[in-house]
């Protein structure tokens, strides 16, 4: 299993598409590794600095429709290559959601007055999070702010995390 | 209860329930191309794991960026070339024979009602418009597709769209899309399939129902899905004539797949579509759709005609009847990619390349190319692209480029004009 938790990067945009996460030009790099440097490259957001705001964070929380238009897998490597094993939203693009879990990693809805909530409280503060898979908790912690929120974690997910991905169960069983 | 088209191909295919809400389906097939197909081939050998389910089912080819373009992309056609040849998978389609994956497949008949398919490609929901359950998928459920000829889904809901009145002249399946997608969303359909109902829909073409569904993507969907009928039969025929005895025998096979009338839906959207206008989008989402009319003037450096969506054979017709006898803006800079070469062909014999050519455009082999920014026609920063394709992303095209979606006349008409305008076709409809 994956290690999860640690610094968090605020997105506060809903769509935020695959082109944005990594952009197609770099889909002919035959290794995860090479897509680390372009991370969010073309991503819209005022103030945002991929390079400057990536650097160190290990969860990302956002809103709407995380990670949709194309099937493209490298979106959720491209968060892997750079440590960023788990995002938070109010839902997922679907193929997006079944990659990150596919490649054993968190893509996890919160509600959305609770995303809210946390970006009021959170977003322009330097913020850890602790995540417990067993239990499917998110804790948050910044400078005289803390909150801790369950998240759902279902069978097949779960299974995925815990198995490091869906080629190995599907192979074995079917 | 009665059940959806997608419920009924659910219950068809269904091999294993690991967990609740997780149906494991049997694949009736698996396309592949250069970009997500390499990887997962490469991961497998990696876990000593290079077999195929059935060679017979997967169907690869080569149309992101072809020929190639420099030595990272040659040995992604490298792989997939190869690995074609290991596993003695006819179906591959390699440089002379290859063109845009939605448009090629269907061609070769390799999508029938009632199927389901799977490719690492989000505009597998295309074909959809043959009453097929085809998802786009990443690396890893590929990987297993290939492999083991199975895909694990989500009990599907279904939005069901019901699409009537009597569209205006010069008003195309492209301009509906855009508008069903402006009215939810491009979140609108996550994780739902789009049921294209109506009478709209059963007087499209095979081609335009295939344009619709190709975007039901743009709005998160699953899936987009048309009900089969005479016009799947006749599109199909030449394939399927083996099979069946008669057309009508071949119809009430297809038919079963149709929904129940009480079946039961996430949502009934209902328009009528008799007052629509062509359509185009501005900014960098899908769903952020304008009238071409509250765009007009809008200053293009490129016209781009060709894609999965609109660089089909009815396409290229609709673009030639109005470019024909005209130049295009020596502002502009016309591309137009055939989706096929059969499309290709087709448009030579029937003189629509010469047209093209008359007119100032430049006429590419088959290929995604530009669409993806990957090739054939990237912008350069700020400059403005009217394409007949499915996403304007920021940086799609090209960094820093604008891309606004449009129908194949919108988009010649804008070409002559060297700014975004309403085609000829369109007379304001009925009024
Ligand atoms: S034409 Fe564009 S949208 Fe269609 S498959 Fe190719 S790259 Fe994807």
């Amino acid at each position: 299993m994956k290690n999860f938790g640690g610094k968090v990067l605020f997105l506060d945009r809903s769509d935020i598409n695959t082109d944005e996460i990594i952009p197609a030009k770099y889909l002919t790099e035959i290794t995860k590794e090479a897509l680390k440097p372009y991370l969010l490259e073309d991503l819209k957001l005022d103030g945002f600095n991929p390079k400057r705001d990536i650097l160190g964070k290990r969860v990302i929380i956002t809103r709407e429709n995380f990670g949709c238009g194309s099937s493209r897998e490298h979106a959720p490597w491209a968060l892997e290559v750079n440590n960023i094993t788990a995002v938070f939203a109010p839902n997922f693009a679907r193929i997006f959601r079944q990659n990150m879990f596919n490649c054993g990693m968190l893509a996890a809805e919160l509600p959305k007055e609770i995303i809210d909530e946390i970006f009021k409280k959170f977003s322009n503060k330097e913020t850890d999070a602790i995540i417990d898979i067993k239990n499917a908790t998110l804790e948050l912690k910044a400078e005289g702010e803390y909150a801790k929120y369950n998240f759902n974690l279902t069978g097949f997910d779960r299974v995925l995390i815990e198995a490091g991905g869906w080629v190995e169960y599907a192979d074995k069983k079917y | 209860m009665g059940k959806t088209i997608a419920e009924k191909i659910f219950e068809h295919h269904v091999i294993d329930k690991p967990f609740e809400d997780v149906w494991v389906l049997k694949l009736d097939a698996v396309f592949c191309h250069e970009i997500t197909t390499p990887i997962a081939i490469t991961d497998l050998m990696a876990r000593g794991k290079d077999r195929v389910f059935d060679s017979s089912k997967i169907k690869a080819v080569i149309d992101h960026v072809t020929p190639a373009k420099d030595s990272k992309t040659a040995e992604q056609g490298k792989i997939l070339r190869e690995w074609a040849r290991r596993h003695n998978i006819k179906d591959f389609f390699d440089i002379g024979r290859n063109g845009v994956c939605h448009a090629l497949f269907p061609e070769k008949g390799f999508v029938r009602p009632g199927y389901t398919v799977i490719m690492g490609d989000s505009h597998t929901c295309t074909h959809g418009a043959f009453g097929a359950f085809a998802a786009g998928v990443g690396t890893t459920d590929l990987e297993v597709g290939i492999l083991k000829g199975v895909c694990a889904f989500r009990y599907p809901k279904t939005i069901k769209f019901e699409l009537t009145g009597k569209l205006p002249e010069g008003v195309f399946a492209k301009d509906v899309i855009l508008f069903v997608i402006s009215q939810i969303g491009v979140n609108g359909a996550t994780d739902c399939v789009m049921e294209f109902t109506g009478n709209i829909v059963d007087e499209m073409s095979m081609e335009s129902r295939m344009t619709l569904c190709n975007m039901a993507i743009e709005a998160g969907a699953t899936v987009g899905i048309c009900y089969p009928d005479e016009k799947t039969v006749d599109y199909l025929w030449q394939f399927i004539k083996n099979e069946y005895s008669s057309k009508e025998d071949a119809l009430k096979d297809f038919r079963k797949w149709i929904s129940d009338k009480d079946a039961k839906y996430e949502k009934v959207i209902k328009y009528d579509l008799s007052d629509l206008e062509p359509k185009v989008t501005y900014g960098y989402k899908p769903d952020l759709v304008k009238n071409v009319s509250e765009m007009e003037g809008t200053k293009i450096d490129q016209v781009y005609i060709g894609s999965c969506t609109n660089g089909r054979i009815e396409d290229l017709r609709i673009a030639a009847s109005i470019l024909k006898g005209k130049k295009i803006a020596n502002t502009v800079r016309g591309i137009v990619s055939p989706a096929t070469p059969e499309i290709f062909r087709m448009a030579d014999k029937e003189g629509i390349i010469d047209i093209f050519m008359e007119a100032g455009f430049c006429v590419t082999n088959p290929t995604c190319g530009a669409c993806l920014g990957m090739s054939n026609g990237v912008l350069a920063e700020g400059e403005v692209c009217i394409s007949t394709t499915n996403r304007n992303f920021n940086g799609r095209m090209g960094k820093g480029g604008m891309v606004h979606l449009a129908s194949p006349a919108t988009a010649a008409a804008s070409a002559i004009a060297g700014f975004i305008t309403n085609s000829p076709l369109y007379k304001g409809g009925r009024k």
